[in-house]
């Protein structure tokens, strides 16, 4: 395998350093990356950079010895001592700022689809291994998501392509800048023949550096393709505002939400910010909320949003527009092709509009088409949103254009012959191009055709040149925010695998010259506004104050295109992103692909999903699916659009709209990686649904042919949660799990959780809570604790990324989530209420319960987990002999069991990543959950040693992972005996109850009750 | 008929019976023997360095504080290993020719770090945090032992568990006044009365939690 | 040589001879008419020292080493692997290593309760079949011992469960009931080899006196300790052997009680149950009872020793086996009635899931077994026929295995929080697990047959006629 061969091989150095613990070797590596014996490997692994090494060390080569070293460092971290001897190998010169052994965080910015979001990162001696989101940055404001959390795994991926490659052959990237040279010349003679292809961009460094070079070669062209395709919101909103625009939603100031098929809360720029805003309209503390805001979801499948919308109507794809045209008649606004379905729902919905004029607002979804965002905009012009609720702004990005457009006329100018150059920054187009542009064929007819991306992938493997493009954490750059915010983006870390920026690439093609994207980004800057001290304060801050587009007046046209034709006929299939890999960009990234996704449940691939009654009708029985799902296995079927058939696994969701199926895209990677691509045990499943989706049908449509294929057999699923209700008839009576109640029922009864469930009386401190063989426990010091809000938890998933990311928890592979054996300490459980076809949907975020009578403690036999001080369940890895009682005893089910050796302590650029204060699991033990108590003891060792007699904790100083990610702050940690702090406060809520609390377990992890709002004029 | 056995198998089968019963003990005592051996703890065992680096001529001769080299013994979980250029600052300009000294003033002129063999070592399930020590009292010698005496640097404990149990357990047996952390003669004078005031008045907590030190 | 004053074998006389009576009122008697002192010796003692070896016996020696490759086999991919290539999962953290713990320890009941509690009674008719009851007893818990100790996810660690001075100073978790099994075992494996091997030196010293070749003499020599079988000798022998079978007998309690301690003292519903300690006490004697009929029929017919092992003590087995078999019944209705009348929502549910969840199928099959099947020994006719009562204890020996099935995993795989809920299944290496210790058992029990006097010789000689005149006189 030629990858073999380009990859840095580890093995000579490590034996060199295969005696050191990573932890302390990591406070050699500038060192060492510059010792001689560093550099005769090097010459061994890059023979053509050594001759710079001789004369002296080169900047561009310093970035690759340090990029090395990192990689090869830490060789032996997180093993237990072995051998006699262990090197300490200090600094020869100690940086100022550094303190050895403590972390230090850096603000910079992650971007996702062209828009950035804040984040802080984590470094441990000079490698990132955390990362928090960015309270000070507008996108963010602390919380973080799935994708944020799990970049981190994106940075060490061993997988990334780390040489300049021609088919596969091994070049660098001088020979690169040597075979641009003609093209160059050519262009500059006629540059209509050279042709940028790029994802989203609002970096304003990289669209000046493109502008310039458009200059340059005067005719080049700049296409931009984006597989989730925001077009429809582009187009839309150009339609209702005339030219493009952006818009911000402020849902702080919503008492009412109606979105149209919108998952805002996890999808598109700014949804970590949404959540964070709908979150503080929804919570309920006792006494202090007067009043909680409403939402009305209307979607053609489940999504985060609508599972706490309180009214939820699943309708088919193309029906949206009708209930949109529906209310926007009901508000006066002349739009023909109304629905006269849900008459009385709509009216209620259209009262609740008016009620709340100016403090309401209309979300349309990315998937729906333009007229839908043009009637969310008219109704929201009508219920006076626009300017309080909804802000217009210019548009974000450097240059708004409709990116299926662009990419038709790339591929239209492709077969004509007239590209002679193709430059694409990012993007797989080969992989992820509409089926019916045969992108590939196109493609092939450009003579020279070059490609950046962080993978040597689908397009990679068919361009003359592929260049190994930087981890956000490894280059400067910057970005703008869903608000137009702008963050300065500033490396942790110098290029692991010698990957170049766009910038660079951009550099490279103006001048030839190499210029560097610090000097790029600041030197921009400092020529728009910046001066030495500014520049400082925004790379500190890690936004760039008041950046943000201002709000300018503006009215939405209420002029509605007349409704385009009902399709009809077979099943109306939706094509939408994956929740996990996005449009398939992190296929490779572990923890995304073994994460349940968060309605589903459903790791490592895409299913289609059905109704249970569209499932009856194909022929797939209730009966038939309880027993295969119970077994975690399904039948497949072959899913015929356009005449194109793929075969694909059948999964039922509660909740779907009938005769509506609908898949996820981003699957069926044939490269870029082991996991991405069949070639490991992480083999995941999941389809290519790319070949299915074509130009005029990008998010499905009808007619769509569903047919069973039993031939094939059973079909096994990697489903973490199948979907259990919790209907008292089908577990044996009502188990008190989940508690909610309507925002009317809470103030008339603020205790509504208590007598919920078969003896769940209180909050656990009833009578005989304090009944136990054993002696009671006294915590004289601190006794943390921790409450989650079901109100505002949407299973987004952040939290569970999070505390993967900060416990070095090790994914296992499909194979084994089918076997139950998934390691997430903490998982988010989610239960139905009512009917199959249109159910509640709760979210329970279940970590460890932290029992103070807790059920684990007493049947270990080597007291491998006991109880703390400070009423944590202690789990102590290194003592666990395995028996896995604790498991069997524990009624949560939150303790995790190596069942194998799930730990990669081989793969040498995975070691970097860990966190160094949490121990690394072995084979045989028993872990779980633990508060983060390394964040415990850290703060409280920063307490203790602050002044001569130490101090308290205060409250606030330790935050765990999932608290510090969660977007809509469901999680609340703290010290219960400080009366202060907020957990105490939340204690003693009305709504607050704990999970099985009449097993007298007194857990320290407690839940608020979920509080919903429905509109009293709506049944059901 | 023929005895099968000679007379002497009686006597040698009731030794065996009960000889067996020492035999088991005596093998025990000696694996536990063992663990407890410096063979095991690396206890006293004096390890080479690159350079012959001697704290009895630095700490015990000139009096240097541990804090001039260990930098961090105060503030972090790491003491900190001194970067070449605080061995620099001196030997720039005495001994500055001196053979033994040849690594350190190399690893100052090619930027290659010292590699120093690790003398105090834990496993990597055990977090140890040195500044939380130091700020409550525990001198350098309780672990470290007669630092100033020692030539070449050896382990002075067994660190094993129930070493530092006996202190996490009974911590006003061992601590001292804050003033006398980094004094390696210092000996208490009535630790039994001095002890328990220190633990109240530095407020020092039995931290035998076991996530004190695993997690 | 013991008793050298034996009477010729002509003038032995049976004494039901003379009264003549209907042959089926008569009490069957525990050994076969027209056996000398002489004769019975001869016969056990040449099963053993016969130079010839029988086929049979080879073929079934064969293939016990087999299965005991395919134990090897398992055991090595445990320890390489990881417990992973075993079933288990979340929330089934125990499965068939567990299981097949319980299944054992509950066959190695029946010997220690044939010999000690039944000597102690003064049930003479045990006498033929307690010394391979006893050695049934000691290669089961030696199989069953193969679990506890690997089933753990770090088996080198096992030592920590032992209360040993270490220099972590730590102990155990007393408070575990794991831990009281590490005691509970290992004392009741430790007194049953003692009580076996003590009744075995009269019959060493008997083979190593009657064997002809100089290796053998020698090791039976060493192991019968000298035996002389002086009065002094069966002074000692007696009280040794009255005290073994004292010690043993709250033992025949006290391991299965605490065994359901495991589970008893967890709070899984179909576990956290008071009625567990005497429910697996009856359960194993069910099971030990089972097993010795499974063994003893055919060792009886293939090794022509109807006149020692005789259809009384059958009988008798099988009356144990029902009266058991219907407490281990009793405890599936009382689970029943508990789950319904506590009102507990868990508790009810438990038994919904095992009479109608995914698992039902081991339920009803485990009723058959264990509730109905023993009831076949209300009937005489099928008491006294050795093809039904082998049958029967074939029925309990499955039905012991399911039940354990049913309290382990399918208590485990839906408890409390629906979310968690799972399924489990044994993989192929648990299988190989399971019968490669079958396999060890076999093996053991072979070489037993082979080497050592299955039947208690000088006890069965003791239940002889004239004996038994002497021996009343005595009194």
């Amino acid at each position: 395998m030629s990858d073999n061969k380009t990859t840095l091989d580890f093995r000579e150095f490590r034996e060199r350093i295969g005696d050191i613990r990573g932890k302390e070797y990591w406070r050699s590596l500038e060192d060492l990356s510059r010792g001689a014996d560093f550099e005769e490997l090097l010459q061994e692994e890059f023979p053509r950079q050594s001759a710079p090494l001789a004369n002296g060390v080169h900047r561009r080569d310093f970035m690759k010895l340090m990029s090395a070293s990192i990689a090869l460092a830490g060789a032996a971290s997180c093993t237990a001592p072995s051998g006699n001897s262990e090197k300490i190998v200090p600094y020869v010169r100690q940086p100022e700022d550094l303190i050895p052994g403590k972390p230090l965080f850096f603000a910079t910015a992650m971007p996702l689809a062209g828009y950035t979001t804040g984040v802080l990162a984590e470094s441990h001696m000079g490698r990132p291994t955390k990362i928090e989101g960015n309270p000070d940055h507008p996108s963010s404001l602390g919380g973080t998501d799935a994708y944020m959390q799990a970049s981190i795994l994106g940075l060490y991926d061993p997988d990334r392509s780390q040489v300049v490659r021609t088919f596969g052959e091994t070049r660098t990237w001088s020979d690169f800048i040597g075979a641009l040279q003609p093209v160059l010349k050519e262009a500059a003679v006629n540059g209509a023949g050279l042709r940028l292809l790029t994802q989203t961009i609002t970096s304003p460094t990289l669209g000046a550096a493109i502008a310039k070079l458009v200059a340059q070669y005067p005719g080049m062209q700049w296409h931009q393709w984006e597989p989730v395709s925001g077009d429809n919101a582009r187009e839309g909103l150009r339609a209702a505002f005339g030219g493009y625009v952006n818009a911000v939603y402020h849902f702080d100031k919503a008492n009412v939400v109606v979105t149209l098929d919108s998952d805002f809360m996890s999808d598109g720029p700014g949804h970590v910010r949404y959540s964070r805003d709908f979150s503080t309209r929804r919570r309920v503390r006792h006494g202090e909320t007067k009043s909680i805001n409403r939402m009305y979801a209307i979607e053609s499948s489940p999504t985060s949003t609508g599972s706490i919308a309180d009214h939820r109507l699943p309708v088919r794809p193309s029906q949206i527009e009708g209930y949109a045209r529906a209310i926007a008649a009901g508000l006066g606004i002349a739009a023909a092709g109304a629905t006269t379905e849900h008459a009385d729902w709509i009216g209620g919905v259209v009262r609740d509009l008016q009620r709340n004029h100016g403090a309401a607002v209309v979300v349309a979804g990315d998937d729906q088409p333009p007229a839908v965002h043009q009637l969310a905009m008219a109704i929201n012009q009508a219920i006076g949103a626009i300017g309080t609720t909804v802000s217009i702004t210019d548009s974000a990005e450097v240059s708004p254009v409709n990116q299926l457009e662009s990419l038709r006329r790339l591929v239209t100018d492709m077969n004509a012959g007239a590209v002679k150059a193709l430059i694409m920054f990012g993007g797989n187009p080969i992989f992820d191009a509409p089926a019916d542009f045969n992108f590939r064929s196109a493609f092939e007819k450009v003579p020279f055709r070059a490609h950046l991306s962080l993978y040597y992938d689908e397009t990679s493997m068919l361009s003359h040149w592929h260049i190994p493009e930087t981890h956000y954490l490894e280059t400067w750059g910057d970005g703008r925010g869903h608000d137009g915010t702008i963050t300065i983006q500033q490396p942790l870390i110098a290029p692991l695998y010698n990957g170049r920026s766009a910038i660079e690439v951009i550099g490279a093609m103006a001048g030839g010259m190499d210029q560097s994207p610090y000097d790029a980004v600041r030197a921009y800057w400092m020529a728009n506004g910046a001066n030495e001290l500014l520049w400082r304060k925004w790379l500190n801050d890690g936004v760039i104050a008041n950046s943000a587009l201002p709000a300018r007046s503006a009215s939405a046209s209420t002029a509605i295109p007349a409704p385009a034709a009902q399709p009809s006929g077979g099943f109306e299939l939706r094509i939408a992103h994956d929740p996990n890999i996005y449009d398939g960009r992190f296929a490779n990234n572990g923890w995304l692909q073994e994460l349940p996704k968060p309605q589903t449940k459903i790791t490592w691939e895409n299913v289609l999903l059905l109704s249970p009654k569209s499932a009856n009708d194909i022929g797939f029985g209730d009966q038939e699916r309880d027993d295969l799902f119970n077994e975690k296995h399904t039948l497949l079927a072959d899913l015929t659009f356009h005449g194109r058939t793929i075969r694909v696994p059948v999964w039922v969701v509660p909740g779907m709209p009938d005769n509506v199926a609908t898949i996820h895209f981003g699957y069926g990677r044939k490269h870029g990686g082991k996991i991405a691509a069949e070639r490991s045990d992480f083999t995941p499943g999941g389809v290519d649904v790319y070949p299915i989706r074509f130009s005029d049908a990008l998010h499905g449509g009808a007619g769509a042919q569903i047919k069973l294929v039993r031939s094939e057999g059973t079909y096994p699923i990697g489903c973490t949660q199948e979907h259990q209700s919790i209907n008292p008839k089908d577990v044996g009576g009502d188990r008190g799990i989940i508690r909610s109640a309507t925002f009317d029922e809470y103030q008339r009864n603020p205790h509504f959780v208590q007598g919920e469930g078969e003896g769940h009386e209180g909050t656990g401190e009833t009578a005989e809570a304090d009944a136990s063989m054993y002696p009671k426990y006294e915590y004289p010091g601190h006794a943390w604790a921790m409450v989650i809000d079901t109100s505002v938890c949407t299973g987004c998933n952040g939290c569970v990324i999070a505390c993967q990311s900060e416990n070095n928890i090790s994914i296992v592979g499909k194979e084994e989530v089918v076997r139950e054996r998934e390691m997430h300490w903490l998982r988010i459980d989610r239960y139905y209420k009512g009917s199959p076809e249109n159910p509640e949907v709760y979210h329970q975020p279940v970590p460890c319960m932290q029992c103070e009578n807790a059920p684990c403690e007493p049947v270990c036999p080597v007291e491998a987990t006991s109880h703390s001080g400070e009423g944590l369940n202690d789990m102590t890895y290194n003592r666990c002999v395995g028996t896995r009682y604790c498991s069997n005893n524990c009624p949560y089910k939150v303790r995790r069991f190596n069942f194998f050796h799930y730990a990669d302590y081989d793969t040498p650029s995975l070691k970097p990543m860990r966190n160094p204060d949490v121990t690394v699991r072995t084979r045989g033990v028993m872990e779980k959950c633990t508060y983060c108590v390394q964040r415990i003891n850290a703060a409280k060792i920063a307490a203790e040693i602050d002044g001569e007699k130490g101090r308290r904790v205060r409250d606030g100083e330790v935050t765990t992972a999932c608290q510090q990610a969660c977007p809509s702050e469901a999680i609340t940690f703290g010290d219960m005996n400080d009366p202060t702090s907020r957990v105490a406060a939340l204690k003693k809520e009305p709504a607050n109850y704990a999970l099985l609390q009449d097993l007298n377990t007194r857990p320290r992890t407690t839940y608020l009750g979920a509080i919903r709002n429905p509109n009293p004029e709506i049944r059901g | 008929m023929a005895q099968i056995f000679h007379r002497s198998t009686n006597t040698l089968s009731r030794v065996t019976i009960f000889g067996a019963v020492f035999i088991a003990g005596f093998v025990l005592w000696v694996i536990g023997g063992i663990v407890r051996s410096p063979y095991v703890t690396n206890q006293g065992i004096a390890r080479e360095q690159p350079v012959p680096f001697s704290h009895q001529h630095h700490v015990g001769g000139l009096g240097i504080d541990c804090r001039y080299c260990h930098t961090s013994v105060e503030k972090s979980n790491f003491a900190g290993v001194p970067p070449t250029q605080t061995c620099m600052n001196c030997h720039a300009q005495i001994w500055t020719n001196a053979e033994l000294l040849a690594p350190v003033r190399n690893s100052f002129a090619n930027n290659t770090p010292i590699r120093w063999e690790r003398v105090h070592r834990l496993p990597d399930f055990v977090h140890f945090n040195h500044s939380i020590h130091i700020n409550k009292g525990i001198g350098c010698a309780s672990c470290h032992g007669r630092i100033d005496r020692m030539n070449l640097t050896y382990q002075a404990s067994p660190l094993t568990m129930d070493w530092c149990l006996s202190c996490h357990r009974a911590p006003e047996k061992y601590v001292r006044p804050r003033s006398e952390v980094f004094n390696m003669a210092y000996v208490a004078k009535d630790q039994e009365k001095q002890g328990p005031e220190l633990v109240r008045a530095y407020n020092i907590q039995k931290l035998t939690s076991c996530s004190t030190c695993h997690y | 040589m013991a008793h050298k004053d034996e009477t010729p074998v002509h003038e032995v006389r049976p004494v039901t001879q003379e009264v003549r009576v209907p042959e089926r009122y008569l009490p069957t008697p525990t050994i076969e008419p027209g056996h000398s002192y002489a004769s019975i010796t001869d016969h056990i003692s040449t099963i053993v020292l016969r130079k010839k070896t029988p086929i049979g016996w080879f073929v079934g020696f064969g293939i016990s080493l087999i299965l005991v490759s395919v134990l090897t086999a398992s055991i090595g991919k445990l320890v390489f692997v990881g417990v992973g290539i075993w079933g288990i999962n979340h929330p089934a953290g125990w499965g068939m290593d567990i299981i097949n713990f319980v299944w054992w320890i509950g066959i190695g009941h029946a010997g220690t309760l044939i010999s000690a509690i039944l000597l102690l009674l003064r049930q003479e008719w045990r006498t033929s079949i307690n010394r391979f009851a006893e050695a049934m007893t000691l290669f089961a818990v030696a199989s069953a011992g193969l679990y506890p100790a690997l089933h753990t996810g770090r088996p080198w660690y096992d030592f920590w469960l032992f209360p040993y001075p270490n220099t972590m100073s730590l102990w155990p978790q007393f408070r575990s009931p794991l831990m009281w099994d590490v005691f509970a075992v290992s004392t009741y494996a430790t007194v049953s080899a003692l009580f076996w091997y003590v009744g075995l030196i009269p019959d060493l010293a008997t083979l190593r006196d009657r064997s002809t070749n100089i290796v053998a003499r020698k090791i039976y020599g060493m192991a019968a300790l000298g035996w002389r079988g002086s009065a002094k000798h069966w002074y000692r022998y007696e009280s040794a052997y009255l005290l073994l079978a004292g010690l043993s007998t709250p033992l025949v309690l006290s391991v299965h009680t605490i065994v359901s301690f495991d589970f008893a003292v967890a709070q899984i519903p179909g576990w956290h149950a008071t009625f567990f300690p005497p429910y697996f006490v009856a359960g194993a004697v069910f099971a030990g009872f089972a097993m010795v009929l499974t063994l003893a029929i055919p060792a009886r017919k293939f090794l022509k020793l109807e006149d020692f092992i005789t259809m009384k003590h059958l009988e008798n087995m099988g009356k144990v086996m029902m009266a058991t078999g219907l407490i281990v019944f009793y405890s599936y209705v009382i689970e029943a009635f508990f789950a319904y009348y506590s009102g507990n929502v868990y508790e009810r549910y438990m038994w919904l899931n095992r009479a109608t969840g995914p698992y039902k199928h081991m339920y009803y099959a485990l009723i058959v077994c264990n509730g109905l099947a023993p009831n076949l020994m209300w009937f005489k006719r099928f008491r006294t026929s050795p093809a039904m009562l082998l049958v029967t204890a074939m029925f309990a020996n499955v039905g012991m295995w399911l039940e354990r099935f049913v309290i382990i995993p399918t208590s485990l795989h839906r408890d409390f929080l629906p979310s968690s809920w799972g399924m489990y299944h044994g993989t192929i290496w648990d299988w190989g697990m399971y019968i490669g210790s079958m396999g060890l058992f076999l093996f053991l029990l072979f070489l037993f047959l082979r080497f050592l006097p299955m039947i208690s010789i000088f006890e069965i000689r003791t239940m002889l006629p004239e004996a038994q005149a002497a021996h009343g006189e005595e009194h």
